[in-house]
């Protein structure tokens, strides 16, 4: 059995929405690299709804593929539903982790939240 | 495909498989069997037992096969550690880098009242002698350091630190799972009292290994049970897997200068190739090294992900980052090298074997040069170290 499933390696060699949003009005970074894992996400949000979102991470292979299904399920959608995100969902989006793994999918949700919090931040909502 | 961790383990060798299958069918008594057939796999186990002393310069007396490498730690270190206990001495001396088989009954003894020195292996992963010397106690009743270190592949100064132990009375053990086969090794010369060794990593079967111990030093037993192994390691014997062992070990030690001019030239074309790659540096010493022993750290990007992708262009090799440990520090090696923990996460070991090809070293270093500027395109660290928002370690 492979170590991770379909999805998960689908996301680590072809990510989706890699790179950086130059006018992003929410950015968030999280983890650090004595542990490992660095994820940052960057966010554009027009009339509450996330026009764009692009991420960059330093980490293992569940660690990008966990960033890069985090932004494919919060593209396009409103804040409010973007705020409910939660690391079960990427994980279940990418057909499970190996358990040891989990920890990414919890860092993609606090990176996706920290950007939420910076955008919050700036507009004054 | 390409596969380069032949220090996790290698693959066996056509005469290895040949002598383990044949045995199988022909020598499967017991051999502590009277009668015939039991007699038979006695002869394969004594021969087997010669054959290996041969080539270490032991005498076969001085053999004790074991389930492996991991085995013949443990036993080696308990035996000194009774042996000490019993005469008052209660103090260990190793190194921060040891396999995890001698750190952890290391740590197990410490539970039980030993004193443990661990030495320094400084930044080029090289004991030094005379602080070996140096740590020696009173109480001192063993020094055990690896002959070549499994992740960065320096070979210590064995000769010197065996002499050294002997001149003061202390027993010297050395942990030469990854030196034997592949670089020369002679218990007499070299001044060692106890070794360990295991067959898969030298081309034979997984499961078997030995210990060498110099006559006249006492063995306690791990395994109790029947009279095997001279009484001092318990369980009919694995025949067939031992006689395997031997015939692999006689090929590889036949062969062993043809296969590091060769090794060593490839793993120097490697090691030039890959210092190409801006901010990476070699983990350990460049020329005290095993001639298949490539390992490099590359700052800005993590090791899982970057074997993952040499993995889908046909390179299979290994990292010490933790993601690929299942815990959540890197390699103690790296560590005890001094490397941090932000480098130590991006480090990639590539140990490549006898039949290695220069077009495969080619591709190797081509493989690794875009691996690692694909991921360091998207990696937060690597673009705050371009920005100058954080200083490059290497």
């Amino acid at each position: 059995m492979a170590l991770y499933s379909e999805k998960v390696m689908d996301h680590f060699r072809n990510p989706r929405n890699v790179g950086v949003i130059e006018d992003a009005n929410g950015i968030g970074e999280v983890g650090n690299a004595k542990c490992g894992d660095i994820m940052k996400m960057y966010l554009k949000i027009e009339d509450d709804i996330i026009q764009d979102v692009k991420f960059e991470t330093f980490g293992c292979g569940s660690a990008i593929a966990s960033s890069s299904m985090a932004t494919e399920l919060i593209k396009g959608k409103p804040v409010s539903e973007a705020m409910q995100l939660t690391n079960k969902a990427v994980a279940e989006a990418l057909d499970g982790l190996p358990a040891y793994k989990m920890h990414c999918s919890v860092l993609a949700e606090e990176a996706i939240q920290s950007a939420l919090e910076d955008y919050h931040k700036r507009t004054g909502k | 495909m390409i596969y380069a961790d032949n220090a996790a383990t290698t693959k066996m060798s056509p005469a290895a498989i040949h002598t383990m299958t044949t045995l199988l069918e022909e020598a499967w008594g017991n051999p502590s069997s009277l009668y015939e057939h039991g007699q038979k796999a006695k002869e394969v186990l004594e021969q087997a037992r010669a054959d290996v002393a041969g080539v270490i310069g032991a005498e076969p007396r001085e053999i004790i096969f074991t389930s492996g490498g991991s085995e013949a730690d443990n036993q080696a270190i308990r035996s000194a550690a009774a042996l000490g206990k019993k005469n008052g001495k209660m103090h260990i001396i190793s190194t921060a880098f040891e396999h995890h088989a001698v750190l952890h009954t290391l740590e197990a003894l410490k539970k039980e009242g030993f004193e443990i020195t661990l030495l320094d292996v400084h930044s080029d992963g090289l004991v030094v002698p005379e602080e070996v010397e140096a740590a020696i106690r009173e109480d001192t009743c063993l020094v055990t350091i690896m002959f070549a270190n499994n992740e960065i592949g320096t070979i210590q100064p064995i000769r010197e630190i065996g002499a050294i132990c002997r001149r003061k009375g202390v027993l010297f053990h050395t942990d030469a799972v990854q030196a034997i086969g592949h670089i020369p090794v002679d218990v007499k010369a070299d001044n060692i009292d106890m070794l360990s060794s295991s067959a898969h990593k030298f081309h034979g079967p997984k499961g078997v290994g030995f210990l060498y111990v110099r006559k006249g030093i006492k063995v306690s037993n791990l395994i109790e049970g029947g009279a095997q192994e001279g009484g001092k390691r318990a369980g009919t014997e694995n025949v067939a897997g031992i006689a395997a062992m031997a015939t692999a070990l006689k090929e590889i030690n036949a062969k062993m200068e043809e296969n590091a001019e060769h090794l060593i030239k490839m793993r120097d074309k490697l090691i030039c190739g890959l210092y190409e790659i801006p901010h990476a540096a070699l983990n350990g010493d460049a020329c005290q090294r095993l001639p298949g022993n490539v390992n490099f750290c590359f700052e800005g990007i993590e090791g899982e992900s970057l074997l993952l992708l040499l993995d889908d262009k046909g390179i299979q090799a290994s990292s010490g980052s933790a993601c690929t440990s299942g815990s959540l520090d890197p390699s103690h090696v790296l560590l005890a090298i001094g490397r941090v923990h932000d480098v130590a996460h991006g480090s990639l070991r590539l140990t490549i074997g006898e039949d290695i090809t220069e077009e495969q070293v080619d591709y190797i270093i081509q493989s690794v040069k875009d691996v690692v500027r694909y991921l360091r395109s998207f990696s937060p660290v690597w673009r705050d170290l371009c920005a100058g928002k954080s200083k490059f370690i290497l």
